[in-house]
């Protein structure tokens, strides 16, 4: 084995390049797991703690750039108001140990249905900035996640940064597990309003072979909110609407049965996350609606 | 590959590390450091919690040639680490990284021993890292920060009760001298 230690991106990008086999390692919290276990004997490991940009973020006019490597714990402290989905799920994340380490790159890099960042970066919509020697582009987050452990990534990308809109509103992040601290999620669910498009997004983790966006029922919700003019008039979502809403999200999964729990578990979980995230939320835009409508 | 970093303020090499060892590997085998505990090597159960930059990290998941110039600091050297913190000068009797070595303890340390916070002791030099870095950023915590700080560490022998009774003691002593 190999230890390649890039001092700067570019070098980085001109190893990949070299070595596209080579595995990347940020946090190593999954990384070193595959090597400790023997799982993963990579030909080279390339450490990218190196590379200070990675782990630096810049909050902008609409979105926030956010470094591949930006720990957790980080994520937690100082975003929290520009990216309070993401925040919530970054909290939920094993431990205080492992939030020092690990980030978005990482879980974006194993791409696991599980990973808690997934339905966070879903709801809230955001774009994944990849770059090789060939150049950069960003990948949409709804194009990026491909099959089990399976992502867009070309061999000899790396993921520089992540742009995430700024939340415009209400967003909640809720998992299922069977403790509060280090459990991998049953299953998960994020929801984001962004009621300056009138639109709501959500995601859904470890209900699918991939972290999905309940499209249909996101769909349900704008026209029926629409229509109602609950966006203007601030109204109770009522028990009929949220009932529906959360049949449409469980009806989005395609689970699995697994050590961590069944299929028809999940399908309910989903739905039961899905009607209360809506009710927090929506209770939330309601009250930021009652103080900016007091103050004018 | 070699490896050259600090560890408990002291300049360490190590020699001959495979490309794939962790840093926790590289304290026990390597350097002689066996105060953090190896358990599940998967970041599960904190025994092997050091600082990393300042920063408490599992070091069964930090590979060795990614502390290449940093700085560790393991329980071995949490006496010295506190001390200093608290406007003291280093013990000087100490050898090497083993600076713990009839020294006097830190105060969280003093704190488990004198709150029966050990038993097979397994645990502690996880917690006591995890422990102490908390006080230090947070020198007055509720029981839920302890449990949030502590939450990586997992106990099996003392059901936890009587951590968090060494935690409280250690703040409590900390605020009366602050
Ligand atoms: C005890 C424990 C509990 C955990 N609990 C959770 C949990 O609750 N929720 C959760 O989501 N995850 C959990 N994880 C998994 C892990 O912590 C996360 O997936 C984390 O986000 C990984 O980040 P990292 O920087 O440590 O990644 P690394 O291990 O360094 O890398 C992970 C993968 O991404 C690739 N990679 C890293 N950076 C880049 C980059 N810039 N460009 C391209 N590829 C890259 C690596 O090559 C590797 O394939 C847990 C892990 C452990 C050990
Ligand atoms: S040995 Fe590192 S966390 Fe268990
Ligand atoms: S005292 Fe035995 S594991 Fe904690």
């Amino acid at each position: 084995m190999d230890f390649l230690r890039p001092a700067s991106w570019e070098e980085a990008l001109a190893a990949k390049a070299e070595h596209p086999a080579a595995v990347p390692i940020a946090g190593g919290t999954d990384v070193m797991v595959e090597i400790n276990f023997d799982h993963r004997r990579p030909e080279h490991l390339m450490d990218l703690n190196r590379i200070g940009d990675l782990e630096e973020w810049e909050v902008g006019e609409d979105s926030v750039r956010l470094g591949a490597s930006v720990p957790y714990s980080r994520i937690m402290e100082h975003l929290r108001t520009e990216l309070p989905g993401l925040a919530l799920a970054a909290h939920t994340v094993a431990s205080p140990q492992i939030r020092n380490r690990g980030g978005v790159g990482g879980n974006l890099g194993t791409s696991s249905p599980a990973g808690d960042a997934h339905p966070a970066l879903l709801a809230a919509g955001a774009e994944v900035e990849a770059e090789s020697v060939r150049g950069s582009r960003r990948i949409p987050i709804d194009a990026f996640y491909t099959g089990v452990k399976r992502n867009a990534l070309a061999p000899d990308e790396l993921i520089r940064a992540v742009h995430i809109e700024k939340a415009g509103g209400p967003q909640q992040y809720s998992k299922v597990g069977t403790r509060n601290a280090m459990v991998i999620a049953v299953c998960a669910f994020g929801l984001a309003l962004h009621p300056e498009t009138r639109t709501v997004r959500t995601g859904i983790g470890s209900a699918a072979p991939t972290p999905v966006r309940a499209r249909t029922a996101e769909e349900f919700l704008e026209a029926a909110l629409e229509e109602g003019g609950f966006w203007d008039n601030g109204k109770i979502i009522t028990p009929s609407l949220a009932g529906r809403f959360a049949d449409l999200c469980a009806a989005a999964c395609s689970p699995i049965d697994d050590v961590r729990g069944t299929a028809g578990y999940r399908r309910h979980a989903v739905g039961v996350m899905a009607r209360r995230t809506l009710t927090w939320t929506w209770e939330s835009y309601r009250g930021a609606r009652r103080t900016t409508e007091g103050a004018a | 590959m070699r490896i050259d970093f600090t560890v408990n303020g002291r300049p360490q090499e190590a020699d001959d590390v495979w490309e794939g060892e962790s840093l926790l590997y590289v304290l026990r085998e390597r350097l002689g450091l066996p105060g953090s505990k190896n358990a599940c090597e998967q970041g599960e159960c904190g025994s092997c919690t050091v600082r990393l930059d300042g920063v408490p990290v599992c070091a069964c998941l930090v590979a060795a040639g990614q502390v290449q110039g940093r700085d560790v600091v393991t329980v071995e050297g949490l006496a010295d680490f506190a001390r200093q913190r608290s406007g003291g000068s280093p013990e000087v009797t100490g050898t090497g990284s083993r600076t713990g070595e009839g020294g006097a303890l830190a105060p969280i340390q003093q704190a488990f021993l004198d709150a029966g916070a050990v038993q097979c002791g397994f645990c502690t030099p996880g917690l006591l890292v995890a422990a102490d870095e908390m006080l230090e950023r947070n020198p007055d915590p509720t029981d839920a920060d302890i449990r949030e700080a502590l939450s990586g560490n997992l106990c099996r022998c003392t059901g936890y009760e009587k951590i968090m009774d060494a935690v409280r003691l250690a703040a409590a002593r900390q605020s009366e001298e602050g």
